[in-house]
């Protein structure tokens, strides 16, 4: 594959070294005519100094043959636009995008960059589940659909512990598809599968419904109205 | 009473903001630097506001839902282009302009359906025009004629 990756700072730097091992075509194109000098010395005749939002620069890159942009620089505004201007003039096919400020993930989405990557948000999947506040984790998106994979333990005070699957009122195009009781085996659940405290569910929702699957199920049982 | 944020307190910004508040609108104006705002003339009576144009968080803050324009005037095409789109595509503002000063960019957003003004070919034009006068006078009449342009 050609690859095109935007920034060469700590991330775009490691990236091309990797990718160049792995036998791909690689370009790094940087801003700073110093730092181009650095990677050239380490990494030999790999680096274009130049501004990657320019469509001049992008096509003497030889962006309409390339496959894949990686725009990685520390600077949300630089990166949406080099994919922007890589997908609307060169047709790159595929567009990634690093996240600096996890906000953004959202916007990037909607605005149609393909992949987005956040370090911030990669980290707080991996820290989250041992964060007492935070039962829900993201796992991965779906592409496209808006739907995305989270995981959720069951609590100990949850509404939902001893109910059978099907009565529990999941929000619209959420799903339960995978329960991991305490003793470790998973199961695809049916509409009688009884959940327990503990167990590992792992579910499919929108993430505008991400807070109200939360809810559903982690929420102590609703007060008793005689 | 329209309500129009403009993102970028530069001589631009300013001046824009300055005239529309003049005629009536409600304006607030951002910029990440604070003594950006000296632009403003000290009757200005719109909102300055110190943030991140490109940051949803202070754009929500700003209230720019509700807003009717939004005009990205900051000196980096690549916060214009990005607050713009924030503005268009998650707020749904309904008049979202934006200066941008690579010519390629501009018509690609113009095309992606920003109102964008690219300031650099104008000018050059307008250079050009200046340095192929004959004399000084002429030049100075080509000006006057600029400027006359502008008012219509």
């Amino acid at each position: 594959m050609y690859i095109i990756v935007m920034g060469g700072g700590k991330v775009g730097f490691h990236l091309a070294k990797e990718l160049v091992e792995a036998n791909h075509e690689v370009l790094v194109i940087e801003l700073d005519s110093a730092r181009s000098k650095e990677i050239a010395d380490e990494m030999g005749d790999i680096v274009m100094h130049g501004d990657g939002c320019e469509a001049t620069v992008l096509d003497k890159a030889g962006a309409g043959r390339s496959d894949m942009i990686l725009a990685v620089t520390g600077d949300d505004a630089v990166n949406l636009v080099a994919c922007q201007v890589a997908r609307q003039r060169f047709n790159v096919p595929r567009t990634v995008a690093r996240i600096n400020d996890p906000k953004n993930e959202e916007i990037f989405r909607k605005l149609e960059v393909d992949i987005t990557v956040s370090a911030t948000s990669a980290i707080m999947a991996h820290i989250e589940p041992e964060l007492p506040t935070h039962h829900l984790t993201r796992l991965m998106r779906l592409k496209g659909s808006g739907l995305e994979i989270v995981e959720v333990r069951i609590p100990d005070d949850s509404r939902v512990v001893g109910q059978p699957v099907k009565n529990i009122m999941l929000p619209y195009q959420s799903m339960i598809s995978l329960v991991v009781g305490e003793d470790g085996h998973p199961k695809v659940p049916s509409g009688e599968t009884v959940l327990h405290a503990g167990d590992e569910v792992v579910a499919v929702t929108l993430h505008e419904s991400e807070e109200s699957l939360r809810e559903a199920l982690m929420a102590p049982p609703p007060p008793r109205s005689f | 009473m329209k309500k129009v944020v403009i993102m970028g307190c530069g001589r631009v910004g300013a001046a824009l903001a300055t005239e529309l508040s003049r005629e009536g609108y409600q304006v607030t104006i951002l910029d990440y630097a604070p003594e950006a705002f000296v632009f403003l003339p000290d009757d200005f009576n719109g909102t300055r506001v110190v943030g991140n144009g490109t940051d949803i968080d202070v754009l929500r803050r700003i209230g720019v839902e509700g807003m009717d324009i939004f005009v990205s005037a900051t000196r980096g095409d690549n916060r214009n282009v990005m607050a713009a789109q924030i503005a268009k595509h998650i707020f749904g503002v309904p008049i979202v302009a934006a200066r941008v000063f690579d010519p390629l960019r501009e018509e690609m957003y113009r095309n992606m359906g920003l109102r964008t003004i690219n300031p650099t070919r104008v000018q050059a034009r307008r250079l050009k025009r200046m340095i192929e006068a004959e004399s000084d006078e002429e030049a100075d009449r080509i000006v006057a004629e600029f400027l006359a342009e502008e008012e219509k």
